[in-house]
């Protein structure tokens, strides 16, 4: 202490929050300028988990890139790669079947509740709730189960395609997402009854972070963030794609932008997303497949080695069947879920190792240097991701790689505009504000 | 009596390490080292399907100080090697360091310029996890590798080093 106690002028302290800090999901540091325990200024330093998505997918095929897109976002990887398809689909200009639509939209619905139970089980857990962590977890394992069996894998799927997806659903599913999605309500109502009106959450969340109106615009924030500010946007509405525009839904805004309105925001997309799901279940064409695959079946291992011996003339008919990971990609299921243009859709296995013209199609796309071509030219497709519109900007130069990607990546811009929710807050708000944004390292820092 | 070795430890000092290795090994404090989409799998092996409680690591330590082993989750990339080098450094021995995908054994098909080609080129890793991510089973199995591991290790207790 100076000698001259009427003198109150104070210096601002520096503080590091991060990179390897419990609250900062993932890696990302803030560096805070304070006043006491008031947040005069903070900056956002990125870049700690950078992993080259955008120069690898220069130097891998069009196809070869699905499984990088599986990582950016990798709360919720089915969107990126449906909207990575989407966006070569569109430079090419094919059209994918409806029922592939209604695929695409169940499983981006199912791949969005597991993203906002995320964000709202980590956020709640940092202010203390490790209950409703518990129990957001416990919903999110149930819709985990419904993703590995339809695509094989929990969390890096690699499920899209592009011109489709990689296989019909399991037949089984239909009755597992309906008993999952009941099972999920119910944990999402218990959250409910145990947070909203919690006396400790809502003195920690409400108008708490605010991001007005002005500020999400001028930061071009979109998804639940820009939502929750009351900015009534979403891809899914505005420009709707897959099959987003049969299906009815209520988009919910929130009037203040403080933390509580973006939990109630992700709490009703949930009930909304359960919603579509339950609609496309029903509206689904092609709900049950009638040709038996029993009749006229081989395994193909079997086939292969027919194949190879040239007794080839009786197998264009034949359907193979396949190892279990590969199950719902026989010819039948083949038809529903893959369009049929050769230039993008592998054959079946029937028909690779079937018949000349299906393992020359095969062996066209496979081959270096061969592989998916779509024209010189670019174009621009942006999904609703759960944090917001997700954009893929895709350049082609005619060959079997890309020219270029480039992601307009949701969180990025949410973190441009962290600042303006952190300033003139406390240093224990900074915890509850991060963690109802969401950022998600993968996308941010690709 | 004439069973016993001559040579070597005594009764007393073996009898105590395999007491210390069989409470060791069921008294760990994780540091997650949380960098990216492995967490997501961390936290399903944490949480109540999967348990990580049952084999006594469930509660996670977020201060190196406080933690026995550091679970490296994630991609590291050359930017973030510095800080979990630094992490390491804090952790007070014994210490024990799990990688955890396979991002942190080899790198894995990030082989770019932006990430470290495992994190056994910065620091001592004792238990591999391989997956993309691990499915929590195999999380479940390396932490009992990791147990089996503590519990038959030379034990280092007061005064012996």
């Amino acid at each position: 202490m100076t000698s001259d106690a009427g003198n109150k002028e104070t210096k601002s302290m520096l503080l590091n929050i991060g990179p390897s800090h419990p609250a900062m999901h993932g890696v990302i540091r803030l560096i805070t300028e304070l006043d006491g325990e008031t947040v005069v200024a903070v900056d956002a330093e990125i870049g700690y988990l950078h992993r080259a998505f955008e120069k690898s997918c220069e130097n891998s095929s069009w196809t070869q890139a699905i499984p990088y897109t599986d990582r950016l976002n990798y709360v919720s990887p089915l969107i990126n790669n449906f909207g990575y398809c989407a966006a070569v689909e569109k430079l090419l200009q094919i059209e994918i079947t409806e029922r592939c639509r209604y695929i695409r939209v169940i499983m981006s619905e199912v791949s969005r509740i597991t993203d906002h139970l995320t964000c709202i089980a980590a956020s709640a857990m940092e202010l203390g709730a490790m209950t409703a962590f518990l129990y957001l977890m416990k919903a999110r394992e149930f819709l985990y189960e419904i993703i590995e069996d339809v695509t094989g894998a929990r969390l890096t799927i690699s499920y899209g395609r592009i011109g489709g997806v990689k296989a019909d659903l399991p037949a089984s599913v239909r009755e597992k997402l309906k008993d999952a999605l009941q099972k999920t309500e119910k944990e999402i109502h218990e959250v409910d009854q145990l947070l909203t009106r919690n006396r400790i959450f809502v003195d920690r969340t409400r108008d708490v972070g605010i991001l007005t109106r002005e500020n999400a615009i001028s930061f071009s924030i979109t998804g639940p963030l820009a939502r929750a500010s009351g900015i009534n946007y979403d891809v899914r509405k505005a420009f709707p794609y897959f099959a987003y525009d049969r299906v009815q839904f209520d988009v919910p805004l929130g009037e203040r932008g403080d933390n509580y309105d973006r939990y109630l925001v992700r709490m009703e997309e949930m009930r909304q997303s359960i919603r579509i799901i339950r609609q496309c279940l029903k509206d689904m064409p092609d709900g049950e497949i009638n040709i038996s695959l029993d009749g006229n079946t081989m395994t193909s291992y079997d086939l292969v080695d027919q194949a190879k011996l040239g007794y080839t003339a009786g197998l264009v008919n034949v359907v193979s069947t396949v190892e279990p990971t590969l199950e719902g990609t026989e010819r039948p299921f083949q038809k529903r879920v893959m369009t049929d243009e050769k230039r993008v859709a592998l054959p079946n296995k029937a028909d690779t190792y079937g018949n000349i013209e299906g393992l020359m199609n095969h062996f066209k796309l496979i081959m270096n240097s061969h592989g998916i071509r779509p024209p010189a030219g670019d174009t621009y497709f942006g999904v609703e991701g759960a944090n917001g519109e997700l954009g893929f900007y895709v350049a082609s130069d005619g060959k079997d790689q890309p020219y270029r990607v480039r992601v307009r990546p949701p969180c990025f811009f949410n973190m441009a505009g962290l600042h303006t929710m952190l300033e003139g807050y406390m240093v224990a708000d900074i915890v509850a504000t991060f963690g109802s944004i969401n950022m998600i390292a993968g996308e941010l820092d690709r | 009596m004439e069973n016993l070795p001559s040579e070597g430890p005594g009764f007393f000092t073996s009898k105590l390490e395999a007491a210390v290795g069989w409470a060791r090994k069921y008294s760990i404090f994780v540091y997650p080292f949380v960098t990216a989409c492995c967490g997501m799998e961390y936290m399903s092996a944490a949480s109540g399907h999967y348990d990580m409680d049952r084999f006594g690591a469930g509660l996670p330590r977020f201060s190196p100080r406080q933690a026995d082993v550091l679970l490296v989750v994630g991609t590291v990339s050359h930017k973030i090697a510095p800080i979990l080098r630094r992490v390491y450094d804090q952790m007070c021995e014994p210490k024990w360091v799990v990688a955890f995908g396979v991002c942190t054994c080899t790198g894995g098909f990030y082989d770019n310029y932006a990430t470290v080609q495992g994190i056994d080129t910065i620091l001592p890793v004792d238990i591999y996890i391989p997956g993309c991510p691990p499915r929590p089973e195999a999380v479940l199995d390396g932490l009992m590798k990791l147990q089996s591991k503590i519990e038959n290790q030379k034990q280092t207790l007061w005064g012996s080093r």
